[in-house]
């Protein structure tokens, strides 16, 4: 297991900075300079070329890679063009909401997930299955912001449970968590629709596994043998799967986040966009692709824990 | 073998609703370039929030621009990203899938690797980075989500392909002096051609669900270009007043999603039996 662990913790650090590097490349050296999309196409070259040279645009591309990747590892991510504040904290407070929003909808997604999934898996091809399976096909083919603001629809604007958006700040800690809660169900409800999929049909290959005809042959129980040992041996498709969903987990935040208007860091990114804040974009994109690919890191040493077939096959 | 009988119908009923939903989506594209009601941005503040009339079939938004009108032409714009986005996918996919598949050892290696980990940018991530750089635009949204479907492209074609590589055929194939080439147009996309005709029609679904979400963020279809997406982020504006401008074009892209995934569900229990039987 540890011999596993340090093989993926160096498939990780390569990951990473290959991920880095993509920024980087997309950003800072393609053409299209940070300085004019800044400044607007009305900037004079001189105005540009002055902006460039205090941003460290005009030094070399491996230069200001080395610069950008030694600062961000002291924790220094430069600062914000727009809000002149160093962009460390900015993205700090921001994770505030969308560390916990997306926790969240998870959470939802894989309680909803597994009862759905299992329940479907049980009664395959019956009633409950069929409408299990149509409800998921649903929950996938509705775009999760859509969700969000019929949801504002039905519990803000009609029944006016529920404030329309907004953040009150982590000083309210039930109003905060209030006004996450109709975020965390939009994403949460959509994500569940992929997840309960996949947890049905790695139940069903577990139940058509040898083990679980000696269980019942042992005198298990129907219901213990598929809660003890065909959930047990699906987890490790479910978990890889809920590890990958992540990321889209993360990219609807940022649409849902705008939808309820929390300052989240979906949030951030987009007003730095339209800011032209070129620098707390790549931060915050690269913070993003951090969060996905350690957290499939830590999918992949869980999956290893559950399951030690696994740890042999290490690439 | 069911009790049944032998013969089991191969067109399911996810084929066919698939296939009339994915057809009502082209037909509304294909009426939008001969007729519309209205000129889909033609303002008009005096009738502005219109309800629903025979005039006005889905009613006016906060402009007074006919809802009906811009509906059907948002269709194009869903329809043009998913075929294009899809395509980049499809040609780099199977380029890069049979590249790896043919020469094997770290050449693969460093494919599969890269792929996986292009998973790590979703479509949204890359767009945001496109734009902020190059500005947003219908052209950026179609090359993020693009390059996120190669991986996925080539990882169903390198997996298929290994499949037909490892076959009899294919080994005399190789064994009579045919050319890797050759083999790949004769024998491995001709058997690899059913799955991506699933994946791709799947991908297409994928694609308008992210069109809609970057152009409702603003960083995809832009005024005066109708588009689902951003009829709903113009939509939230008068959530208060008309909260109905916010179903339609959700519900045609819910429409739309949902009859593709049918229809590729559909086409994948036709084109291929196998599996049908484990899912």
């Amino acid at each position: 297991m540890v011999l596993y662990a340090l093989q993926r913790l160096a498939v990780l650090a390569a990951t990473l900075v290959a991920a880095s590097l993509i920024v980087f490349a997309v950003m800072s050296i393609l053409p299209g300079n940070a300085a004019q999309t800044m400044l607007g196409s009305t900037a004079t070259p001189e105005a540009v070329a002055a902006l460039a040279h205090k941003l460290g645009l005009d030094q070399p591309a491996p230069v200001r890679y080395a610069h950008w990747i030694g600062g961000a590892l002291r924790g220094d991510f430069g600062l914000s063009y727009a809000y002149g504040s160093p962009i460390g904290p900015l993205i700090a407070s921001s994770l505030a909401v969308s560390a916990p929003l997306a926790i969240m909808a998870m959470a939802l997604a894989a309680g909803i997930a597994l009862a759905a999934g299992v329940y479907a898996a049980d009664r395959r091809g019956r009633t409950g299955d069929a409408i299990v399976m149509g409800a998921s096909q649903i929950g996938l083919a509705v775009p999760n912001f859509w969700l969000a603001i019929l949801l504002v629809i039905v519990f803000a604007v009609s029944l006016r449970l529920a404030p329309a958006g907004g953040f009150p700040g982590w000083g309210e800690p039930m109003r905060a968590l209030g006004a996450l809660i109709l975020p965390a169900v939009a994403l949460g409800v959509v994500q569940a629709a992929v997840l309960t999929r996949v947890t049905r049909s790695a139940v069903l290959e577990a139940l058509n596994e040898d083990f679980m005809r000696t269980a019942r042959a042992k005198g298990v129980s129907r219901r213990s043998a598929l809660w003890r040992h065909a959930l047990p041996n699906a987890l490790v498709p479910i978990l890889t799967i809920m590890g990958l969903q992540f990321a889209n987990l993360i990219a609807g935040a940022i649409v849902v986040e705008n939808v309820f208007v929390l300052p989240g860091l979906g949030r951030l990114m987009l007003q730095s966009i339209s800011n032209r804040d070129t620098l707390v974009v790549e931060n915050g994109v690269m913070l993003t692709a951090i969060i996905v690919i350690a957290l499939n890191f830590v999918v992949d040493l869980a999956c290893a824990a559950i399951d030690p077939r696994l740890r042999g096959l290490a690439a | 073998m069911s009790a049944g009988g032998l013969w089991r119908p191969r067109v399911s009923f996810s084929l066919w609703a698939g296939a009339i939903l994915a057809l009502m989506l082209l037909l509304a594209a294909a009426v939008s370039f001969v007729w519309t009601p209205y000129p889909p941005a033609a303002i008009d503040i005096p009738h502005k929030l219109a309800s629903p009339s025979l005039a006005h079939l889905f009613g006016t938004d906060d402009l007074g621009r006919d809802v009906a009108s811009q509906l059907l032409t948002g269709s194009r714009i869903s329809i043009l990203v998913g075929l294009v986005a899809v395509g980049i996918g499809l040609v780099f996919g199977i380029v890069l899938g049979l590249i790896a598949s043919f020469s094997g050892g770290w050449i693969e290696d460093a494919v599969m690797r890269l792929s996986d980990f292009v998973f790590a940018f979703p479509a949204l991530l890359s767009a945001i980075m496109l734009t902020s750089t190059y500005g947003p635009g219908v052209i950026n949204a179609i090359i993020a989500i693009g390059v996120l479907y190669v991986p996925i492209i080539a990882k169903v074609t390198r997996a298929t392909a290994n499949g037909v590589l490892a076959r009899e055929y294919a080994l005399a194939a190789r064994a009579a002096g045919r050319g890797p080439l050759s083999i790949a147009f004769d024998h491995v996309l001709p058997n690899i051609a059913p799955a991506l005709i699933v994946q791709a029609t799947i991908q297409f679904a994928g694609a308008i669900l992210a069109e809609a979400a970057l152009s409702y963020l603003g960083l995809g279809a832009q005024p005066p270009q109708a588009s689902w997406g951003r009829m709903l982020a113009e939509a939230q504006n008068v959530l208060y007043n008309a909260p109905s401008l916010a179903i339609y074009p959700g519900a045609a892209i819910a429409l739309s999603v949902l009859g593709l995934n049918l229809l590729g569900d559909g086409l994948r229990d036709a084109l291929d039996p196998k599996l049908k039987a484990r899912s």
